[in-house]
């Protein structure tokens, strides 16, 4: 079952468009945004609000990158793959997390305190390699800095 | 030298608020376009300008706007849409435009819909930008609250609604068939054209998808006209760019100079030349989707018809560099996963094709090539190239994989002959 506020924030997205299905990212980002995942039971869910079949949803939410339909982590790291943070050395720090916390790309930590993923050019280039933890961005990064980065997350 | 998109940004300051971009001389633009001038007329100078597209294509903005079905011809909504999915490997650009100076860009689109007599304008916006999003959404209530945005702007009797969609990742969302269909809350595939959005777009509506640096023009058009903009430039092609480098330099950055600075100017002076022990070997002129440059290009003027006539793009004109302590070959291979994830998947030699690039390239690179897999690679820049796909996915992918076999030929076959990355230890 959706939450009031779930519910509520779906239904406010969906006065920004013309169509109900239009907000169906949207509505996708809202249960994420609450749950940290977005779960079968919530597929159906929205679909009913939107007016769309579970299927469709379904079709969206795995086409995005960004929308979850697994578990992950208290907090996702996003480690920035793309050429420029690749000629800068992300390759050991991917290396360097990998071994402090005991998982590979696509893995969640065993005590569900971080989910590792790759990451698409986060359009930081200039401060490379650069990483995101929970949408805080991270410029620079070295493997002297990295540990203290990471503890700051519980 | 005028530097008109960046002035009033101050790199780690906060943006003017809408008070501050008031003082500067903002919005005025927008009065005098809203009351002195009529669509046509914006048009008409905008064509004038030859401004072209700074999302990578280059297209004449003008022409873009004057597809558009005018009045009788197509009663009812027209959309704006700003691309601002900046998503290009290599490419900040527009990031510095959204958190540096909302306003700018927010007047450049009030105009912008005025002159198409759009009554509604989105901003798509990559997920990952989420200073730009608050600031952009803080900018947006500030107009609103001034009346520069809502019913009846300014007495012109002109309306504008604005809305930030945030997307969710994926970089096909920059293609703007595809981000249309993505703003329609469906998966991110390409449509067929024609129909153009110009005529069917945003809810089957007319609508214009212009990048945010292309929008961010507008203002300065306006108050300044065109002979102004050409004026800017230091050749045919009018106004100035946001060139950016990044790699092994000393200083990697983002600099607005004029339109047809040199890569040396770029690189050497701009970017205070390559780190100590680095020397360049290629360049990728415009992201991660365009043909690569060597050594020997060095003084290319950084335009879209010299880097054209070079073989390559300027694309975004964000430059990323190629040292000769990276591998070409592992180089390459890190574009090509990445443009085999970002396939779409809606069509099958880019499906298929992209991820089976990638595969020969990690073969060559791990030492378990084999001399054949060079024309395999090269039959699929044709095969993948302009014309056999749905939309410039595949094509772009193939850019720096055509060249890149071209130019770094010799290390490939190294690779293949001593079964090993001698890059690697």
């Amino acid at each position: 079952m959706l939450s009031e506020s779930e519910k509520h924030e779906i239904l406010e997205e969906i006065k920004l468009y013309p169509y109900p299905n239009a907000a169906c990212i949207e509505a996708l980002k809202v249960v994420q945004h609450h749950r940290g995942w977005v779960d079968d039971k919530s597929v159906k869910d929205i679909a009913e609000i939107l007016g769309m079949s579970a299927d469709e949803v379904d079709g969206v939410a795995t086409f995005y990158s960004r929308i979850y339909r697994k578990p992950v982590g208290r907090h996702v790291i996003l480690l920035c793959d793309s050429i420029s943070c690749m000629v800068m050395g992300y390759n050991s720090i991917y290396y360097h997390i990998s071994e402090k916390l005991g998982i590979q790309f696509g893995e969640t930590t065993s005590d569900g305190r971080f989910t590792l993923l790759p990451i698409s050019c986060l359009g930081n280039c200039d401060f490379a390699p650069s990483m995101m933890i929970d949408y805080q961005l991270y410029n620079k990064l070295n493997i002297e800095t990295i540990d203290e980065i990471i503890e700051k997350y519980a | 030298m005028d530097k008109p998109l960046t002035k009033h940004i101050k790199p780690g300051a906060p943006p003017l608020n809408i008070k501050e971009f008031l003082k500067v001389g903002g919005y005025a633009a927008t009065t005098k376009a809203l009351k002195t001038m009529s669509p046509p007329e914006i048009i008409d100078l905008v064509k004038a300008s030859d401004l072209m597209g700074r999302g990578g294509a280059g297209f004449p903005t003008g022409t873009k706007w004057g597809l558009v079905p005018k009045g009788g011809e197509s009663p009812g909504q027209r959309y704006l849409i700003c691309n601002a999915d900046e998503m290009e490997p290599g490419t900040f650009k527009d990031r510095y435009l959204l958190e540096g100076n909302p306003h700018q860009l927010i007047e450049g689109m009030i105009i912008a819909a005025f002159a198409i007599q759009a009554e509604t304008a989105y901003i798509f916006l990559r997920w990952a930008y989420k200073e730009a999003e608050s600031i952009l959404r803080k900018a947006i209530t500030e107009a609103y609250a001034a009346g520069y945005l809502g019913k009846n702007i300014m007495g012109s009797g002109f309306n504008l609604d604005m809305y930030v969609h945030s997307s969710a990742g994926r970089y096909i969302c920059g293609e703007e068939t595809a981000l249309i269909n993505s703003l329609e809350g469906k998966r991110a595939i390409p449509r067929a054209k024609p129909p153009y959005p110009a005529t069917i777009g945003l809810f089957g509506k007319p609508t214009v998808v212009n990048n945010v640096e292309t929008l961010a023009w507008t203002s300065h058009l306006i108050e300044n006209g065109a002979t102004w903009f050409k004026s800017l430039s230091k050749t045919a092609e009018g106004g100035t760019k946001i060139y950016g480098v990044s790699g092994r330099v000393k200083n990697p950055g983002l600099w607005e100079l004029p339109m047809g600075t040199s890569m040396r100017e770029i690189i050497e002076e701009h970017a205070g030349g390559m780190q100590d022990g680095y020397k360049l070997r290629g360049v990728l002129p415009g992201g991660a989707s365009t043909d690569f440059l060597i050594d020997t290009h060095i003084d290319a003027i950084m335009d879209f018809s010299s880097i054209a006539a070079l073989g390559s793009r300027l694309g975004t004109g964000n430059l990323i560099i190629l040292d000769d302590r990276t591998c070409p070959v592992a180089f390459i291979h890190n574009l090509e996963k990445f443009f085999a994830l970002e396939s779409c998947g809606w069509c099958t030699p880019c499906r298929e094709g992209l991820p089976w690039v990638e595969k020969i390239l990690w073969a060559i690179e791990e030492g378990r090539g084999k001399p054949e897999y060079l024309d395999t690679l090269k039959f699929h820049t044709g095969y993948l190239g302009p014309g056999n796909t749905f939309c410039a996915h595949a094509p772009g992918a193939m850019e720096p994989l055509q060249s890149g076999l071209k130019y770094f030929r010799e290390d490939f076959i190294k690779h293949i002959n001593e079964k090993h990355c001698p890059w690697r230890s």
